[in-house]
């Protein structure tokens, strides 16, 4: 099952590899006001249905990017080109933090980006149940937040990225704050619903362990200015989900490429 | 708040009520001079009908007050929270009023105002101030992510007001508006004495006076009691009503666990 699962993700990302990019980023560059130049010259692809990771040192601009990757901040120069005109109505956000509404349980929690859309009634009934089904959390649709722990606080904000069924998915360090055993339970988790999903993600992160697990893509970032300084492409590992996966010589042999990659950007 | 959270403020009361009785009595105090508590709550049965139709004249300004602090404090924070250059403008000028003695506001107020209302302005000015401040910080504290969020999916400036901002400021609009209530009742007290003799007023300061004019101590200090009782009321109400309406998420309103 997991095998065929794998394969299968293997031939969508060869099927997708060759068409037009979702979006291109040419040239972004950022100053704050400060003063302090956070993004120069920054231009890359994002490629349909893949898992691109930027990793890189904190204070390197990554979370910058993937807000300008959002629309929520302007870059200064540069732009982000849209295959489809747009950025996909349909895009997911996880932050750092949960981010959760304290006031609010946690299914009008999850289901405050079909509120903003405009989307309610039965549909949304329906796709708040799927979501907290798909991170587990079906029987705490009417706690609190506060009543949650740190992982469970998370898996809601993932959950209420995934209710819009996302085509992109901007994931900002969303596993730093947790526990390992946690961290390496939604990374397993969130690699299942990728390939389900059809979706494409960017991932910030500054663990190269990370990276070189979730990704297909992983673009190292150098600090100040925030630039680009090599990319990393990898096949998908078939035995990824095998328990033994993290310990083996084949995921020790990525994680030592991105850290030598990452030790020449500093 | 349990049992034990009462007992030590009762003792302690108890004894110096005790105390007091037993000097009066012990030194045979005349009560035009201090009036004995039992003298005082003899006082307070026996002047009821006056004193608590007094009462509820300042509890009526005293509401009245909040009310219109609420209704202007809310309104100016969200015009603030809209507007940086409102809030330039205009947030000076609520804190001139602020730091300046309403006793000092209030003999111009009463030029230009008829007694009663000039009482009411009174008591709403001093009221106002906790609650604006409160509540444009509680709008400005707003998580920075969920922000981003709202915008993500384009949600407007009045969406993002109603649905975050707002919910997000309550806990801060609560804590100004039990700040509010106790200076809301000081507003109007200290509007009915300077109003005095002048204001058509019938409040509990306009009572204190009269006795005071008549020499009637233990009437002064009855009235004094029932002032007392009010703010703590006010006080209780608002703390309940904050505690309703925060313990189902707020820290401030939960349960240690």
């Amino acid at each position: 099952m997991k095998a065929r699962r794998a394969k299968a993700a293997a031939a969508k990302k060869a099927s997708t590899a060759q068409s037009a990019p979702l979006a291109e980023l040419r040239n972004i560059g950022k100053t704050f006001e400060s003063g302090v130049t956070a993004l120069r010259d920054v231009s890359f692809p994002i490629r349909r249905g893949e898992f691109l990771s930027l990793l890189g040192a904190s204070g390197c601009g990554k979370t910058s990017l993937l807000r300008i990757i959002a629309g929520l901040l302007e870059p200064d120069t540069g732009s982000v080109h849209w295959q489809s005109g747009r950025r996909p109505r349909e895009t997911g956000f996880v932050f750092q933090e949960p981010a959760l509404m304290p006031w609010a349980d946690i299914s009008t929690n999850v289901r405050l980006p079909l509120r903003l859309l405009g989307i309610d009634g039965q549909t949304a009934e329906l796709r708040v149940r799927e979501s907290l089904a798909s991170v587990g959390l079906e029987k705490f649709s009417s706690a609190y937040p506060h009543e949650l722990s740190g992982g469970m606080k998370m898996r809601a904000s993932l959950a209420r990225a995934l209710i819009v069924k996302p085509k992109l998915l901007l994931m900002d360090e969303p596993f730093a704050a947790l526990d390992e055993i946690s961290r390496f339970k939604l990374n397993d988790e969130l690699l299942a619903l990728w390939q389900q999903l059809d979706c494409t993600v960017v991932f910030v992160t500054h663990s190269v362990f990370e990276a070189a697990y979730l990704s297909t893509r992983t673009l190292v970032m150098s600090q100040r200015p925030g630039t680009i300084a090599e990319e990393i492409s990898f096949l998908p590992a078939t035995g990824r989900f095998d328990p033994q996966y993290r310990t083996s010589a084949s995921f020790a042999a990525r994680a030592r490429k991105l850290s030598e990659a990452l030790e020449r950007a500093q | 708040m349990n049992k034990r959270d009462f007992m030590a403020p009762a003792i302690s009361l108890a004894l110096l009520i005790a105390a007091w009785e037993i000097a009066v009595r012990c030194f045979a105090i005349p009560p035009q001079i201090l009036p004995a508590p039992s003298l005082i709550l003899q006082t307070l049965v026996t002047d009821a009908r006056l004193l608590f139709g007094s009462l509820l004249v300042t509890l009526r300004i005293t509401f009245a007050a909040l009310l219109i602090a609420i209704v202007v404090g809310t309104a100016l924070a969200v015009l603030f929270a809209a507007s940086r250059f409102a809030e330039r403008a205009l947030f000076p000028l609520a804190v001139i009023f602020q730091v300046t003695p309403i006793i000092a506001i209030a003999p111009l107020l009463l030029i230009y105002l008829e007694p009663a209302t000039a009482v009411l302005a009174c008591a709403a000015l001093v009221a106002f101030f906790p609650i604006l401040s409160n509540t444009a910080l509680g709008l400005a504290s707003s998580d920075r992510q969920l922000r981003d969020l709202f915008a993500l999916y384009g949600a407007g400036w009045w969406n993002t007001l109603l649905h975050l901002r707002l919910p997000a400021a309550l806990p801060y609009f609560l804590g100004g508006l039990r700040i509010a209530g106790g200076l809301a009742l000081i507003g109007a007290i200290v509007g009915e004495i300077a109003a005095g003799s002048g204001g058509a007023g019938s409040g509990l300061a306009w009572r204190i006076m009269e006795a005071g004019h008549r020499v009637n101590i233990p009437r002064m200090y009855a009235a004094l009691i029932l002032i007392a009782f009010a703010g703590l009321a006010i006080f209780a109400l608002l703390s309940w009503l904050q505690h309703r309406a925060l313990r189902s998420w707020h820290t401030s309103a939960m349960a240690a666990e």
